[in-house]
């Protein structure tokens, strides 16, 4: 089934960090097996946040080694970064395997990812001067409180709780996910796509990477290829509208938009709630009214649409 | 003990009676004796009698059980206050009572209803009003897809506009949407009337088997066999009395809507059988 969230503050600031935990774990029922955080902060110039993880949660529980083995893998992705030119500014542990680094870089992206996740374990969850990529096993409230997202500033977020129906409960299989490479954007998915394997293959042709069999990943490799052909944001959502086959609503974000499609089915849930200054929208109302709890007028984008704001 | 007093009840108020016609048929209710229009179990409730319920802290299963506890203690009007867009409220009510949600519900609202007469002052998500025997649901606002699937009897409004599917499995009743609608509506609808005021998405009443569907606005395109058919001051008269009733119009005249039927030309509708299909050829 799964939950999808997301919202931006135009022309401000807020709490995206708490705003977005209370519509997750609002929609928990739709999805207990994994949450995930895709914020949008502050961006220093200059500077690009790197979110990483050298195993899965499910590792740490197994084995004598693999706590070496994270301590190990953490140091050849330092001795990597370090050969190509990255600069390490610092550092933070979120968890024992996953890991923020805030890095300057003028390189190319797509080569130090690819370096990057050529060491064993090691998966890139995003690289942005605003994106900040969070996923884990666990409830809303559960990954929040562990990575300390509760006081995380931004102007938009967006999130989802999955109910894993297509591939593995891991956080490799969990959203959101970052359109390798490209800086900034990511995405959350509810539905199926029935052509994945045909696109992930033409996209594999084009040289993208796929770090799962989750069909939800394609969506965020499909947007980043249309847009380095040069297709805007929303050129290319409205060809995805057209050219991915199944029942889906998606919502992307970029550094400082937000984006949503339905399948011309219409056949998965999202309702909207926009003012002025502010968007939220989520796969059921009480997501919204989390934020709102005060009665608001809410409508559900009709079949094939494809709606951007700015923040 | 309590269980047998009511299949009693409901044998001495004829509710079990067979009629043998090649096919069993029950006949719960006769149309000639009101007093058999209620269930036997029904509450007998008062619609001067007003209670109000907040539910702001309670969840959606609570909030049925205080509904219902209301009903059996005689209350015929009932409002809701804070319903907060959770799912599945006023569900399954059987019997006739005022009930009244001021705010908004969530997916399958008002769902399995026989008799009530309900009004919501906010929107509805998806599936409102699912399986409707009898009984009216207004609302105000806007609502989700898939408003009134398979809906079997009474009225079914919604002042605003309304997703995909609506009336999708139509059974009969009535279901009007002030607004627009999404992609499918009146999807395998087989018995019914639905009227749209605002525009229809695409594939109106696609695959269709009977019914009829009235728009006022422009229809994005018509679904398998959806095929317009002939205004009639039937027709006419009928939808300026019904939107009456709902503080409704027509936006250029009950006169000017389009009225849609099923063309019968898909298989289905050839008379033979399977196999008699095989003798002919």
């Amino acid at each position: 089934m799964c939950g999808i969230a997301g919202l931006i503050h135009r022309g401000k600031s807020s709490n995206v960090g708490r705003e977005l935990t209370d519509m997750l774990q609002s929609l928990k029922h739709r999805g207990p097996d994994s949450t995930g955080f895709a914020l949008y902060g502050n961006p220093k110039s200059g500077e690009h946040v790197l979110r990483f993880k050298v195993a899965e949660q499910e590792d740490m529980r197994h084995g004598f080694k693999i706590h070496d083995q994270v301590i190990e893998r953490r140091a050849e992705v330092n001795r990597r970064l370090d050969e190509l030119g990255a600069r390490r500014i610092s550092e933070e542990e979120a968890t024992e395997y996953a890991f923020r680094y805030w890095i300057t870089f003028d390189g190319d992206m797509k080569k130090l990812a690819d370096y990057v996740e050529d060491v064993e374990g090691a998966e890139i969850l995003s690289i942005g001067n605003a994106l900040e990529l969070i996923k884990d096993l666990g409830d809303a409230t559960v990954v929040s409180d562990q990575y300390g997202l509760g006081e995380f500033g931004g102007t938009h977020a967006i999130g989802h709780t999955r109910m894993a129906t297509e591939s593995d409960v891991d956080i490799r299989s969990a959203h959101p996910y970052w359109a390798y490479p490209f800086n900034d954007i990511s995405v959350v998915h509810n539905g199926q796509l029935t052509n994945y394997w045909g696109f992930r293959r033409e996209m594999e042709r084009r040289g993208h990477r796929f770090v799962s069999n989750c069909d939800s990943e394609l969506i965020a490799v499909y947007l980043a290829d249309r847009m380095e052909r040069g297709a805007d944001l929303e050129d290319a959502m409205r060809r995805s509208v057209d050219e991915l086959d199944g029942v889906f609503t998606y919502v992307v974000a970029t550094a400082d938009k937000l984006g949503m499609a339905k399948d011309v089915m219409a056949a998965k849930p999202m309702v909207l709630y926009e003012s002025e200054d502010f968007v939220a929208l989520a796969s059921e109302e009480v997501a919204i009214r989390s934020v709102f709890p005060h009665e608001i007028d809410t409508y559900d984008p009709y079949e094939g649409e494809v709606m951007v704001w700015q923040s | 003990m309590a269980e047998l007093d009511q299949a009693h009840e409901s044998y001495e108020l004829g509710m079990h009676t067979e009629q043998l016609s090649g096919r069993t048929q029950q006949v719960f209710f006769s149309a000639e004796e009101s007093d058999n229009l209620v269930y036997p179990w029904a509450p007998k409730v008062d619609f001067d009698k007003h209670a109000e319920l907040d539910v702001e802290s309670l969840d959606q299963q609570t909030v049925n059980a205080e509904i219902r506890r209301l009903m059996q203690e005689g209350f015929g009007t009932i409002t809701v206050r804070n319903p907060g867009a959770k799912h599945s409220l006023g569900v399954g009510i059987l019997s006739r009572v005022n009930l009244h949600f001021d705010g908004s519900l969530g997916y399958f609202g008002c769902g399995l209803l026989d008799g009530p007469n309900v009004t919501v002052s906010g929107r509805v998500g998806w599936s409102c009003g699912e399986n409707m025997m009898a009984g009216t649901v207004l609302i105000e606002k806007n609502g989700g897809s898939t408003f009134g699937a398979a809906v079997r009897g009474g009225d079914l409004v919604c002042k605003g506009d309304v997703g995909s599917r609506t009336g999708i499995d139509q059974k009969g009743g009535t279901i009007i949407v002030g607004g627009r609608t999404g992609a499918f509506s009146g999807f395998m609808m087989q018995r019914g009337r639905m009227v749209i005021l605002g525009d229809a998405g695409k594939n109106l009443g696609d695959s269709m088997y009977d019914g009829t569907i009235y728009v006022g606005g422009k229809i994005a395109d018509l679904g398998v066999d959806a095929v317009e058919g002939e205004m009639t001051d039937l027709d006419r008269d009928w939808l300026t009395r019904k939107l009456a009733q709902y503080g409704l119009e027509a936006p250029n005249g009950a006169e000017n809507m389009i009225k849609i039927v099923s063309g019968k030309q898909l298989w289905n509708y050839d008379n033979l059988e399977p196999t008699e299909k095989k003798l002919v050829l």
